[in-house]
């Protein structure tokens, strides 16, 4: 049963991935993405990493993609510009980068031949919102309360950029 | 794994749902296609340009803040769901992180980010 | 576990922190500027003598062993402070200059120190990258502080871009050191006794991340640009504390992360970045006419000599390269400093080393205090960078890196040309039309004064007067106390 979802989940992925890639249209790209994502979390839940599959769903299919497609309207890309039009060295290099990276991946994978993993209970409890909270409020309580402050900065940041005008000489009103 | 079969269930029924409203629609609707009816504007001027216009980058401000906000709730559930077993020294450290994010709401709300005829500017006359 | 004795040893980042709050708070319900300068001052100072008390307090780590205190992650919060500190002292007259003067800025600069202190006393790689990425989210906002001119807004996309693309190096190097070894934690991953291809590859992509940040040669293509666009002090600001705090962050990885892997050949590869940096860095600095562009890739070769200490690996050539980051943090602000001071002048553009013709006689001060800084960056005797570079290169005839000394005294001959090039314009060329300088303000002056004689003060006494201060930072990578401190 998890070998048939595991499979489905998988050629899902790898097909919206590649739908993604080489779409021209960037809106129907990003939508695209969007059940990429759907179909990763999956993968997360079959490997018993609920709270990781949730926020994967709530986080990024949702959130980061409404950003995505907020920014693809904001620039109001056109369709056309095809990336192909003339052979450069750089893409040869490009390619064999990527071969080097998939041979690496594919290497320290090797050994691995079981298409699903055993899962004992102390694994799948791991994966569990509880067991996440359990260490993200002790063992890492000083980069949790360091993430307030980047969120914070974050905030701010984005509306000193995105700013109208800027005017300094009226501070004494 | 059994524990998923109501989620699946619930999947199902959403794509089966969209997929028969989709059909139903078309089937029993009727479907007569004309040159006049598919324009956008059956009298008067021709639409010109795209239908996509730039945004304002207000819009972005609120993803923006919507994305960060939704962080916040991330790193709520874990807290909410060991709440009673976590002591107080956690409770206070999720407070601070609140009042933390808090800040930068109210930095945001004042600065005009989400009413935006008021144009958010750094400047201190609005 | 005990919060606040665990609080007790990362006071100088909360108060920051907590400034930096109040600052945002002031600004929303807008309180004059001069007051909450005065406030980010103020809570810089008092987190400056906690961080000279953390100097001298015991060595150990807390928080889950997630941040460490005394030692070098102690220096490290200080340099970073001292660094924020002068920069926001000889900011206010420049940002009123060029009328980008409001409280949000100085919430930026506290929160960027925050997270510049969380990278330095970081012990864990999880701590590492949220430092880190505090640290950048409120640097990119700063460098595109002027997006009203072109250089700006190139400066803040650049910087943007490329340190996405690092951070991205950099946290897949974290994953595959966690992949490998299953921990975050240093301690836990030296413990570590097989190295696997896979913690290799993390390493590897690991200080790819860190030599973005320090822009080490084959990764330093933003810096002149970003270093350019910015406000002349905030670039102070990059140059100096963000550098200093990634650094401090790398000696920790160094010495505490990866110490049985050097056969390995971590040496080799930055004894190799840190020669072409040199050689590079110097090289490209010497045909450059705009001030801020020559002191970019001047902080690129000064990465280089750094990387030098790095390479030697030894306790010496660490105490080395904190002194250096001291020396270097002194020395580069004032430089930007008499930079700034020129450039609030509008009768010319004070970017390009041309018009500096015949300022050496308008304001004698500053002339003096720029000659002064420019000398201890050439590395000429009696200043500190001399001495900075004199334990850096030491360090590693020391540890048998004959080479690397070698490239580093020949490449600093190369450099005495492009710093004394700008003085020679100042005192001995005729000013090609007749202008005023405005005066300096109060603050500012004296600030610099202040620079100016720590620059001389620690070049001409030879023995660090903190006492002990070499053999407190060394007891850190041979982990036992120093006599007569407590240990943990």
């Amino acid at each position: 049963m998890a070998t048939y979802a595991f499979v489905l989940l998988a050629v899902l992925a790898v097909a919206s991935a590649l739908a993604m890639v080489l779409n021209k249209n960037t809106v129907n790209s990003a939508l695209f993405l969007v059940l990429n994502l759907m179909s990763v979390a999956g993968l997360y839940l079959l490997l018993h990493a609920q709270f990781l599959a949730i926020i994967q769903i709530l986080v990024y299919a949702g959130a980061i993609m409404v950003l995505f497609l907020f920014v693809i309207m904001l620039l109001n890309v056109d369709e056309e510009e095809s990336l192909f039009d003339k052979f450069r060295a750089i893409y040869l290099v490009a390619f064999l980068l990527g071969v080097v990276v998939f041979g690496q991946i594919v290497y320290s994978l090797g050994g691995v031949t079981d298409l699903l993993p055993e899962i004992s209970a102390d694994m799948a409890y791991v994966g569990t919102v509880e067991a996440v909270g359990e260490v993200l409020y002790t063992t890492y309580l000083m980069p949790f309360e360091m993430t307030a402050i980047l969120l914070t900065a974050a905030v701010v940041g984005a509306l000193m950029i995105a700013q109208y005008k800027v005017k300094t000489s009226d501070q004494e009103e | 794994m059994e524990s998923y079969i109501p989620i699946i269930v619930l999947l199902g029924i959403a794509l089966v749902l969209a997929l028969l409203l989709m059909s139903l629609s078309r089937l029993l609707g009727p479907f007569r296609p004309n040159t006049n009816k598919l324009n956008p504007y059956e009298s008067g001027m021709d639409p010109v340009g795209q239908a996509r216009e730039r945004y304002s980058i207000g819009f972005y401000l609120v993803a923006m803040e919507f994305i960060i906000f939704d962080l916040e709730v991330v790193f709520l559930f874990p807290w909410a769901v060991k709440f009673t077993e976590l002591g107080f020294g956690t409770f206070v450290a999720m407070v601070i992180f609140i009042i933390i994010l808090f800040i930068g709401l109210f930095y945001t709300l004042k600065k005009g980010t989400i009413y935006f005829e008021l144009k958010p500017s750094i400047s201190n006359r609005t | 576990m005990d919060y606040l004795y665990d609080l007790n040893t990362f006071i100088p980042a909360t108060i920051a922190a907590a400034a930096g709050l109040v600052v945002l708070m002031q600004s929303v319900y807008k309180v004059k500027i001069n007051t909450i300068f005065g406030v980010t001052v103020f809570s810089l100072v008092v987190a400056l003598l906690f961080a000279l008390r953390d100097l001298f307090g015991p060595v150990g780590t807390s928080f889950y062993d997630m941040v460490a205190y005394g030692g070098t992650a102690a220096f490290g919060t200080l340099l970073v402070i001292t660094g924020t500190l002068f920069c926001v002292l000889i900011s206010r007259d420049y940002l009123e200059a060029i009328d980008h003067h409001y409280g949000e800025v100085y919430a930026m600069i506290l929160f960027a120190t925050t997270g510049m202190v969380g990278l330095a006393v970081s012990n864990d790689l999880i701590m590492l990258f949220v430092g880190l990425e505090t640290m950048s989210i409120c640097l990119y906002v700063l460098a595109g502080l002027i997006k009203e001119e072109k250089t700006g807004a190139e400066s803040a996309l650049k910087y943007f871009l490329l340190g996405a693309f690092s951070t991205g190096f950099l946290l897949y190097g974290i994953a595959l050191i966690y992949g490998a070894t299953g921990s975050t934690n240093y301690a836990d991953i030296t413990a570590l006794t097989d190295i696997s291809p896979l913690f290799m590859a993390g390493s590897a992509l690991l200080l790819v991340g860190f030599f973005f940040k320090i822009s080490a040669v084959p990764f330093h293509m933003w810096t002149p640009d970003v270093y350019q666009g910015t406000p002349t002090t905030l670039t102070a600001y990059f140059a100096t504390a963000s550098k200093a705090a990634t650094f401090v962050a790398l000696i920790l990885v160094m010495s505490r992360m990866m110490p049985e892997i050097e056969g390995v050949g971590w040496t080799q590869a930055i004894s190799v970045i840190a020669i072409i940096t040199m050689i590079l860095g110097n090289l490209i600095a010497l045909v450059q006419d705009n001030v801020k562009r020559m002191l970019a890739y001047s902080s690129i070769a000064h990465a280089g000599y750094l990387l030098v200490g790095l390479a030697a690996g030894t306790a010496d050539g660490y105490t080395g390269v904190l002194y250096y980051l001291f020396a270097y943090t002194v020395m580069n602000i004032g430089a930007f400093g008499v930079i700034a001071f020129y450039e609030r002048n509008q009768a010319l553009d004070f970017t390009d080393v041309n018009n500096y013709a015949g300022l050496g006689y308008k304001q004698p001060v500053m002339a003096v205090l720029l000659s002064v800084f420019l000398f201890s960056l050439a590395g000429i005797p009696p200043f500190v960078g001399f001495l900075a570079k004199y334990y850096v290169f030491a360090a590693a005839v020391n540890a048998g890196h004959i080479t690397l000394a070698v490239v580093g005294v020949l490449t600093t001959a190369a450099s005495v040309y492009y710093y004394l090039r700008v003085m020679v314009f100042m005192y001995f060329r005729e000013p090609h039309k007749e202008f005023d300088l405005v005066n300096p303000g109060a603050i500012f002056k004296y600030a610099l004064i202040v620079l100016c004689v720590l620059t001389v003060y620690y070049g001409v006494e030879p023995v660090f007067p903190m006492g002990s201060l070499i053999e407190l930072l060394t007891s850190y990578y041979t982990e036992t106390g120093p006599a007569g401190m407590a240990g943990p």
